[in-house]
């Protein structure tokens, strides 16, 4: 992780309103290759929001997006994808109806100039991936995944989001639904990840999981930002107290920076 | 971990090409719910049987040939009725959709009305008609976001009334050009016939090899060659046993092969292109699929846009077939019917899952229950009865099977 370099992926005073309801107020946030950025808050702190402008779901009201130090704008999901940010929503936004192949490939499948689908490498490259990551609980990649458990169809997810080479991944209360080996597992794989150089986003009400796999933790408070905290720096009361209450210290030393 | 992954997956690579173990697998998915096309296949054979020992001339090359003319109408609408179910909508317009079809065909041919087109022409703009319409219903529910429902049953209000109004002076209009009536009256020559067997044969063995041999040439998992070759040998010869009884007859009705076209055309757009992988996603989990990038707008629109086309197809077909359009065109109980082959072949209706090949035997199954009760004599009465009692059987068997995947865990 180096600091000297822009952020990977960088938000400046973002700001979304939902007609009367400020979801997010001038909102800072950044993550570099190679770190795992926590990103916390309470209910309606605004992180589900922030994830959504990012992927492209919602369009920002006002501020700045920077992709590697260069502005962009994302008007759409097609945009968040040709930049390389990735998103695995906390209902992991799969169809149940599809194997997990056609889940892995929704919206990208490989096909001919006549629009045919080319199965036999997407298949190919889905084992391969299962395989990469140890996912090897997956009877049948032909499987739809209505069959699959919990712990399964989190690993096809978070599967789908590495499996594009991306540079930023964001994941949404991954371990919400798991069981104590699961939660193990998806952890360990987010920390696999962060060591293989992308930039990593988790978003969880789980300290306990924040502080085994961040680097840096990121406080939203109602719409706002409290501050930016180093893991080595902070313990689980100080989050809490900023997750709860803010501090208005951090908030201030925002502003100067 | 990772060492132990190159076993599992070679261990699940060997017990998939086993036969027994092949059939036990599909024990268990039946088990759990996945029917597959049993009740179909039990059902076209109860409903030959009991027919047949009811009045013999059921089974027979003429009813046969008889059979296809009467099912192709309904059937190629409900082939639309298949895409537009996939995506969890409904379409209550087709019916009249058709008419307006049925109708513009005639008019566009009318002899001394300054507009006299060929046929195909004709025919060319009927189905555009019915398509637009089917994207401008598809518009609304896509874009203004009105329940499809609602759309379409103002549409099948709104149109009843233009064909209303346009027929209302003279009621009918009778078609005479020759390539119109044709569709649905022309039979094709014995050999033509066999020639089309042949390349329906040939063009599925070249499908089934084609994804055989990339499956293999990628070192994936190529499923038990004894039933990859028994497939083809299977509808191959059921296309061929087909043709054999209709050249008993008078020969393949054109129609016929328009069915199968449609049925095959449909059933590889859905199942082997972008657009059809995306109408299931939308079907499936809409906002997936929109978070992936796919358009589902579009997609929605699309589907409308082919429902109302197959509808017009379906007009085109039912007006060749009676040689004219008159007040009743598209009405009757054609909506209910095509809505009802396409749940029958096993489409839910709560989107997602079916195939189009249900289509055709959805259609067939209503085809034949409506043929045999007339060729035995029974009234409408208990043509109405039984239809109403097999669809609700084929819906009450939806639910339960989705019931039974979910309690499995599945």
């Amino acid at each position: 992780m180096n600091a000297t370099s822009p952020p990977t992926l960088e938000l400046r005073d973002v700001s979304k309103s939902f007609g009367s309801v400020e979801a997010l107020r001038e909102v800072d946030f950044e993550v570099r290759d190679g770190e795992v950025m926590a990103l916390v808050g309470d209910n309606g702190a605004g992180k589900s929001t922030l994830i959504k402008c990012v992927a492209g779901i919602y369009s920002i009201d006002s501020g700045q997006v920077f992709f590697e130090g260069n502005p962009v704008t994302i008007h759409g999901p097609k945009d968040a994808a040709k930049l390389g940010i990735e998103v695995v929503y906390q209902d992991l936004a799969l169809c149940d109806n599809l194997d997990v192949v056609q889940n892995m490939y929704l919206g990208r499948e490989e096909h001919d100039p006549i629009f045919r689908l080319r199965e036999a490498p997407m298949e190919q490259r889905t084992t391969d991936t299962l395989k990469s990551l140890s996912v090897t609980t997956i009877r049948s990649v032909r499987q739809p995944v209505a069959t699959l458990s919990g712990g399964q169809r989190q690993s096809v997810a978070v599967a789908r989001a590495v499996m594009w080479n991306n540079r930023v991944v964001f994941l949404d209360e991954p371990t919400a639904a798991l069981g104590v080996a699961q939660t193990h597992q998806v952890l360990e794989l987010v920390k696999r990840l962060g060591e293989q150089g992308l930039a990593v986003v988790i978003v969880s009400h789980n300290l306990n999981d924040v502080f085994e796999v961040a680097n840096r933790i990121t406080v939203l408070r109602l719409g706002r930002n409290v501050g930016v905290y180093e893991r080595e720096k902070t313990n689980q009361q100080e989050i809490v107290q900023a997750i709860t209450a803010g501090t208005p210290a951090a908030a201030e030393a925002e502003v100067v920076a | 971990m990772s060492t132990a992954a190159p076993v599992e997956v070679q261990a699940a690579a060997a017990e998939d090409a086993g036969l027994a173990a092949i059939f036990r697998g599909r024990w268990e998915a039946f088990k759990g719910g996945d029917v597959g096309s049993l009740p179909v296949v039990v059902g076209i054979v109860a409903i030959t049987l009991f027919f047949y020992f009811k009045q013999s001339i059921f089974v027979s090359s003429v009813n046969f040939t008889n059979l296809i003319g009467q099912m192709a109408g309904v059937t190629v609408i409900a082939v639309g009725v298949v895409f537009v179910l996939l995506i969890g909508e409904i379409d209550l317009s087709i019916g009249f959709v058709s008419g307006i079809a049925g109708v513009v065909v005639a008019e566009l041919q009318l002899p001394g009305s300054g507009h006299q087109w060929p046929g195909l022409v004709a025919i060319a703009c009927a189905i555009a008609a019915g398509a637009a319409i089917g994207a401008l219903q598809g518009s609304i529910v896509a874009i203004v976001g009105v329940p499809s429902f609602v759309v379409t049953l103002a549409g099948l209000l709104i149109w009843q009334g233009v064909i209303l109004k346009d027929l209302g002076t003279q009621g009918v209009i009778g078609i005479q050009d020759k390539q119109i009536n044709d569709v649905a009256n022309y039979v094709l020559t014995k050999n033509w016939g066999w020639a089309v067997a042949i390349v329906f044969t040939a063009g599925l063995a070249a499908a089934i090899l084609g994804t055989w041999l990339s499956r293999r040439r990628a070192g994936l998992p190529t499923g038990n060659p004894i039933l990859t070759v028994a497939r083809i040998v299977f509808y191959g010869g059921l296309a061929f046993a087909a043709v054999h009884v209709c050249n008993h007859a008078r020969g393949v009705p054109l129609v016929g092969l328009i069915i199968l076209f449609v049925v095959v055309l449909g059933a590889y757009v859905a199942g082997r292109t972008t657009f059809g992988r995306h109408v299931y996603a939308v079907g499936g989990n809409a906002e997936a699929a929109r978070r992936a990038g796919i358009n589902v707008k579009l997609i929605r629109i699309l589907v409308f846009m082919i429902s109302g086309g197959m509808a017009g197809l379906g007009g085109v077909i039912l007006a060749s077939r009676l040689n004219s359009v008159d007040l009743t065109a598209g009405g009757g109980t054609l909506l209910l019917d095509s809505i009802s082959a396409a749940v029958i072949g096993g489409v839910s209706l709560f989107g997602g899952r079916g195939r189009v090949s249900g289509a055709l035997f959805g259609g067939l199954i209503i085809g034949m229950v409506s043929n045999g009760i007339d060729l035995v004599g029974y009234t409408d009465a208990v043509k109405f009865i039984t239809t109403g009692l097999i669809l609700l059987a084929a819906v009450t068997l939806d639910t339960v099977a989705r019931r039974r995947q979910a309690a499995a865990g599945r």
